[in-house]
């Protein structure tokens, strides 16, 4: 068995490396359906180098914060990203309530964007952030439906999922009041990061925009930045997605950090196939899905309770 | 096997749920279906393979014929003839019926905590679904306005009266719901004719409007007297 912080240390680095990947393999697999060839895998990074090289132009009327929110942002999301396991192994920086601290954080990084895009006075991106704003309210009470799973799973609000008897049992036992969860944790996945049911990342009709309305005012390294902290966000969504499904008595090992790097591969892929396969909601119906969701993660909380051995 | 029992009663929980946010009436009447599918593979998996009695099977098909596909493809009939597709303004918005079957549900666990297990212990878990279903069923028919929904409401609250016998074990449940079956059976048969008839008459399956049937006008609403009762439009 290897040092787990060595294993937390590298998988964490690679996540950083390979975050970018996402949103390729999603392309990619959303091109594959459609019958296209799709750009390339590695195009996000492409992107990233041509915008890392431009400079970045501002609004006259803009306030200075619209250069201030990028960076801010990005910085909390990399905050949010020391306080996940990484590899099925705890974080150094892990305490008992963090996993509240890591979706606030990330809804902190959202809060940054909404300001800088209210900053620049256009009308759409006061329009994005409002829909933005709306929407990610709703979201979170699944968000805490999750949370509030997993601390009765644990007896903490915190990504400590480490069983007590620890093994193949442990997951048999529970395996439908998992499975609710990690379904309802995959709809606020594809709501926070604006996957298609609910918002579509490859629009270009400012009405029907929800992020990328917000972020329409921004180019060069900035824009950089804010398309990084995009795929970073979908990558961190898709680790916790991994600590619900995964069975933890392989934590601590590399096959543990390799298991979870194919599963969030693998997510994307399936989040591609999903994209692929529906059409957008209409906004009315949103709200709809989340309290669904919300109900979903409620459902995986009774039968953890009631039935697989709380309240007896 | 009882992963594979709880995974079925998990399934029938969802459905529910899914039954109270969903507007169009097709999709109502396949969760429907579905349902009596997942009731119909209950009892096979309710004990281990090895102790289901071979005319188990047939029971189930029986089952799964009669309400997995014999009850909604009436029901798919009754809604192309009285041109309906989508339950519109209902009485309690769809958001909000999903909350309100989350709270039923934690009721009915919350009873099913507190009921004494039974004797020979079935399944746990299917008696708290069995409440659920039935309430969601009961639910339906209280908040949604056209009858043809009502109809589907009812059929629900069967299946939880059903899942309760399967649920239990009970040894001559297949009786008593053979006679329940037949029951419902023939309401939907009644209400499919009555949907036509009512569709024919009215142009529209708005159960609520029936309240309002009479030649006297209820003193309490104010209303009724500026629009003509029947009674008025025969004078």
């Amino acid at each position: 068995m290897a040092n787990p912080t060595v294993i937390w240390l590298s998988s964490f680095l690679l996540s950083l490396i390979l975050a970018p990947l996402l949103p390729g393999i999603v392309n990619k697999v959303k091109a594959f359906f459609a019958g296209r060839r799709g750009p390339n895998l590695f195009q996000l990074y492409f992107d990233l180098a041509k915008l890392l090289r431009k400079e970045g132009v501002f609004s006259a009327t803009a306030g200075g914060f619209l250069q201030v929110a990028p960076p801010v942002s990005l910085g909390c999301l990399l905050l949010a990203a020391l306080l996940l396991p990484h590899g099925l192994v705890r974080s150094p920086l892990g305490f008992g309530g963090d996993a509240v601290l890591f979706f606030y954080l990330l809804g902190m990084a959202r809060f940054i964007t909404v300001l800088g895009a209210l900053d620049t006075g256009s009308s759409f991106e006061g329009m994005g952030a409002s829909r933005e704003m709306q929407f990610s309210a709703l979201a979170e009470g699944a968000i805490f439906g999750v949370i509030g799973f997993i601390a009765v799973f644990t007896g903490r609000a915190g990504f400590t999922m480490l069983p007590a008897d620890g093994g193949g049992e442990w997951w048999s036992v529970h395996a439908v009041s998992l499975l609710l969860a990690a379904a309802a944790f995959f709809v606020v996945l594809m709501a926070e990061n604006c996957r298609v049911p609910f918002d579509d990342p490859e629009t270009h009709l400012e009405l029907t925009m929800i992020h990328e309305a917000m972020i329409l005012d921004y180019g060069g390294p900035d824009l950089a930045l804010i398309l990084y902290g995009a795929s970073l966000k979908l990558w961190m969504y898709a680790m916790v997605l991994m600590m619900l499904v995964l069975p933890w008595s392989i934590c601590g090992t590399w096959l543990g950090m390799g298991c979870t790097l194919g599963g969030v591969l693998l997510t994307a892929v399936v989040v591609g196939a999903v994209e692929s396969s529906m059409a957008r909601y209409r906004f009315l119906k949103v709200p709809r899905m989340l309290v669904g969701a919300l109900a979903v993660a409620l459902l995986g909380i009774f039968f953890r309770l009631v039935f697989e051995g709380g309240i007896q | 096997m009882t992963a594979w029992c709880e995974a079925v009663l998990a399934a029938f929980l969802l459905t529910d749920i899914m039954l109270a946010a969903s507007s169009r009436l097709l999709h109502c009447i396949r969760i429907v279906a579905a349902q009596g599918l997942l009731l119909g593979i209950l009892p096979l998996v309710i004990r281990s393979w090895s102790e289901v009695h071979p005319d188990q099977i047939w029971i189930s098909l029986v089952n799964i014929g009669i309400k997995g596909v014999a009850l909604p493809l009436l029901l798919i009939l009754a809604m192309k003839q009285a041109n309906v597709r989508r339950e519109l303004e209902p009485f309690v918005g769809y958001s909000l019926s999903v909350v309100a079957v989350l709270g039923l549900t934690g009721i009915s666990f919350w009873v099913g905590a507190q009921l004494p297990p039974p004797v020979e212990a079935g399944v746990r878990l299917a008696m708290p679904v069995a409440f659920s279903t039935m309430l969601t069923g009961l639910f339906m028919v209280m908040a949604r306005r056209k009858a043809i929904t009502q109809a589907i409401g009812f059929l629900i609250f069967e299946n939880g009266i059903t899942l309760f016998g399967t649920g239990l074990m009970i040894e001559y449940g297949l009786v008593v719901e053979l006679g329940i079956l037949l029951d419902v059976f023939v309401l939907v048969f009644v209400m499919g004719i009555a949907l036509f008839q009512i569709n024919q008459e009215f142009e529209h399956i708005d159960a609520d409007k029936l309240n309002r049937l009479g030649d006297w006008s209820a003193p309490d609403e104010e209303d009724a007297e500026a629009l003509p009762t029947p009674a008025e439009e025969g004078r």
